[in-house]
């Protein structure tokens, strides 16, 4: 069983495993990260990378929980890789040392949730422009456009841009 | 007629335009050219910038993010079955193949068993959608490189596609056709008779393609030996879908992981084994092919029966219930006010869309709504390799590089 | 005799020019049916340029595809530059990276030029209400004509660019019945 296996090799940087409907997480401490993706993609041949991302909890600490998913394209299994990174400045190690594909998913997690990888080789914005401050896809960044007014609404004390909404 | 044989004379890159090594230093003259986010080959808003020595690209940086609408943000917003319609308009050339992505992680999520009949009518309207999207891939593929007629023969067999689509769902694009637990609706009366009339009609006009440009010597000298991606880089650089096959990664999701039924239908998947462009092609090519293999199954075992679960706390109750029954009243009010709610958890689900494996990974909170829900798209890793593709080839063959990666902006930015 | 006042003449610029600029002229038997012929030449001949962004962006090339002819109304050529085309079918969701090259595009086509906002999200932002996307391109460039639609089927796109050449040739866009 991979999770014996892991559990036997990295003791305590393992925190817990889980298999929800069929999928496979562990969850894993950030110093541990990058051995573990290293025994994966070498020992237990997870060669192909999935995606990364990151799922912002506010009401938690740490905040963040980290995500990637490897598949092991000749055993047809995937594992998913999880760590937390914690408020301010959450920082989390990167994987593109060990999967070169992790380069644009993890530039685009720092660019949509503001995770900090060490190590990734081109830290840049990718999907909004370079000036744009803010990271969209956290929990407290609002996100309308314009408020709609609808008919039965008041129209007084709003700007001209809302009105037109 | 004798048959001639056009000698193939290797055609590759000089002595003068190898790959630089890293000892080298970059001379001051390159020249950085802006492939700006208008343009008519880069197939929507991508921006590359190009560093040139001569005709010969050293370095290329893709610029995304000119399409990127917050598709993730917004799903956080909807209920799952409002993010559906959302869904479409990602990966907007094969919409349904979205559709059933997306209802696929709440089914997984959620532990709810989809009718056979319904599973059918997905794999039918996913398989019209690959075949649809390959067309039009080739024709403005081919556009590129200046195949004018192949766009029209494109879209002369996108049309009957988007007619069926039109027939099923009344959208002839943006068809939202699934609901989490089966299909929207029930086949209309003639859809089938059409069906058929397009799997007849099919088979030549794929033939009249590969007649025109399948041994066209123009066609393989501008798509052979070019943007030729190893196995290994294929696998490292996490490309997926017909790029990956043309590396010769023997990798589909409908073999690996059947879904939908896949397993009951006989079909093949093509391999390439150079990795160029022309392999794309030819795996592209071959894969509509199969793709009217299946329609043919699908529509000669079609089950009978519901298409849409049963399980009336996610799935509407039909209306003619409505008038008889209270608690299907009560379930009708409370799926359309607020939906349905999952179990805590995580899943990841994937289907195999023309570009590769698109997944959705959801995660969920106990709410009516997806707490995060993660596209994974194909077309986003097949755009990564782009820097190591073009490096040292001529500017008209990144041209046939892009062309040939098939990616979609809506998909990569999402 | 009195002061000769001459009438003030201006030479509008840019949109305000109208449809011919020899309005100063004022209006005779030769300016109007020189407006006309103008007109009728303007509107014969509406090459678009080449702005594809999303999913309206296929449907605009399924108005250019064989079965609904888009060059039968006069768009026989789509320019990729804009310096070449004289209308801007932005056909397609803008988002906040692509709005400047938006309006770079817009600027650099010479005058007397058009814009369709093609599809809901040109319009007004569609479905997508967030922070993304431009609420509409109207706040980036004058609209001639709003087409809504997800997409907008293909010949609605031609009935659009009919109206702008109803438009265009200063006729009712909506011709009354008889």
């Amino acid at each position: 069983m991979l999770v014996e296996r892991l559990g036997n090799r990295f003791k305590q940087a393992l925190r817990e495993s889980s298999d929800f409907r069929g999928d496979l997480s562990i969850v894993v401490e950030p110093e541990a990260v990058v051995d573990v993706a290293r025994y994966l993609r070498d020992e237990e041949g997870f060669d192909y990378f999935l995606y990364g991302t990151a799922v912002d909890w506010p009401a938690r600490d740490p905040r963040f929980t980290v995500v990637w998913e490897v598949r092991s394209l000749a055993n047809k299994t995937r594992v998913r890789i999880k760590t937390t990174a914690a408020m301010p400045d959450p920082h989390a190690p990167s994987l593109t040392a060990v999967w070169p594909a992790a380069n644009w998913h993890e530039r685009e997690t720092w660019d949509l949730l503001g995770i900090t990888f060490d190590g990734h080789p081109d830290p840049r914005r990718i999907l909004m422009p370079q000036t744009w401050e803010g990271h969209p896809l956290r929990k407290d960044y609002v996100s309308f456009g314009e408020p709609v007014i609808f008919s039965d609404q008041k129209l007084e004390g709003l700007e001209p841009d809302a009105i037109r909404g | 007629m004798a048959e001639t044989r056009i000698k193939q004379e290797p055609f590759g890159p000089g002595p003068a335009q190898e790959p630089l090594g890293p000892e080298h230093e970059p001379p001051t003259e390159w020249m950085e050219l802006n492939m700006g986010p208008q343009h008519p080959s880069t197939h929507g808003v991508l921006r590359v910038r190009l560093k040139l020595d001569g005709e010969v690209v050293r370095d290329a940086d893709a610029d995304i993010g000119y399409l990127h609408t917050g598709f993730e943000k917004s799903f956080e917003d909807k209920t799952y079955t409002q993010g559906i319609t959302f869904s479409d308009r990602m990966d907007y050339l094969a919409p349904p193949i979205n559709n059933v992505g997306f209802v696929m992680s709440v089914e997984k999520l959620m532990e709810i068993d989809v009718p056979p009949r319904a599973q059918a009518i997905r794999v039918m309207m996913m398989e019209l959608a690959r075949i649809a999207s390959h067309e039009l891939w080739l024709g403005t593929a081919g556009l590129d490189l200046g195949v004018y007629s192949g766009f029209f023969y494109a879209w002369r067999d996108r049309e009957l596609v988007l007619d069926l689509n039109e027939l099923y769902s009344g959208v002839r694009m943006m068809t939202s056709f699934t609901r989490v637990g089966g299909v929207a609706w029930d086949l209309p009366d003639g859809w089938l008779e059409q069906l058929q009339r397009f799997i007849n009609v099919m088979p030549a006009r794929i033939d009249d393609f590969e007649s025109m440009l399948t041994q066209n010597p123009i066609w393989r000298q501008r798509l052979e030996g070019v943007g030729a991606l190893s196995r290994q880089d294929a696998i490292e650089t996490g490309v997926t879908g017909p790029m990956l096959r043309g590396s010769g990664v023997d990798y589909d999701v409908r073999k690996a992981f059947p879904y939908c039924g896949y397993e009951q239908y006989d079909f093949n998947v093509p391999l390439g084994s150079n990795g160029d462009c022309y392999d794309r092609y030819r795996v592209r090519v071959q894969e509509m092919r199969e793709s009217l293999k299946i329609l043919q199954q699908a529509l000669d075992t079609l089950p009978s029966g519901p298409w849409l679960t049963n399980n009336r706390k996610v799935a509407l109750p039909p209306r003619s219930e409505l008038s008889k029954s209270m608690e299907s009243v009560i379930h009708h009010f409370r799926l359309v006010s607020e939906g349905f709610k999952g179990p805590v958890g995580d899943v990841y689900a994937f289907v195999e869309s023309p570009r590769g494996e698109l997944g959705f990974y959801l995660v969920s909170d106990g709410t009516n709504k997806p707490y995060r829900m993660k596209v994974r798209p194909p077309s986003f890793c097949n755009l990564q390799p782009l820097k190591k593709l073009v490096q040292g080839v001529l500017l008209a063959d990144v041209i046939a590089i892009m062309g040939s990666m098939d990616f979609i902006l809506g998909d990569v930015d999402r | 005799m009195g002061e000769l006042k001459l009438r003030p003449v201006p030479m509008p610029t840019g949109r305000a020019a109208g449809p011919t600029p020899l309005n100063a002229l004022g209006d005779n038997l030769l300016t109007t049916t020189l407006d006309k012929v103008i007109n009728w030449g303007r509107s014969s001949a509406i090459w678009p340029a080449l702005f594809g962004l999303a999913c309206c962006a296929i449907e605009m090339m399924g108005t250019v595809g064989p079965r609904h002819d888009l060059s039968r109304f006069g768009s026989e050529l789509f320019r990729a530059s804009p310096r070449q085309a004289d209308l801007m079918i932005v056909s397609g969701r803008v988002s906040i990276k692509m709005a400047p090259v938006l309006r770079q595009i817009y600027d650099q086509m010479p005058e007397p030029k058009w814009v369709i906002a093609m599809g809901a999200c040109a319009s007004s932002a569609g479905m997508f209400n967030n922070y993304a996307i431009v609420q509409s391109v109207d706040k980036i460039v004058p609209v001639d004509i709003y087409l809504p639609g997800c997409p907008p089927r293909p010949e609605a796109l031609i009935d659009a660019v009919v109206k702008l050449q109803r438009k265009i040739r200063g006729e009712p866009l909506v011709k009354r019945p008889a």
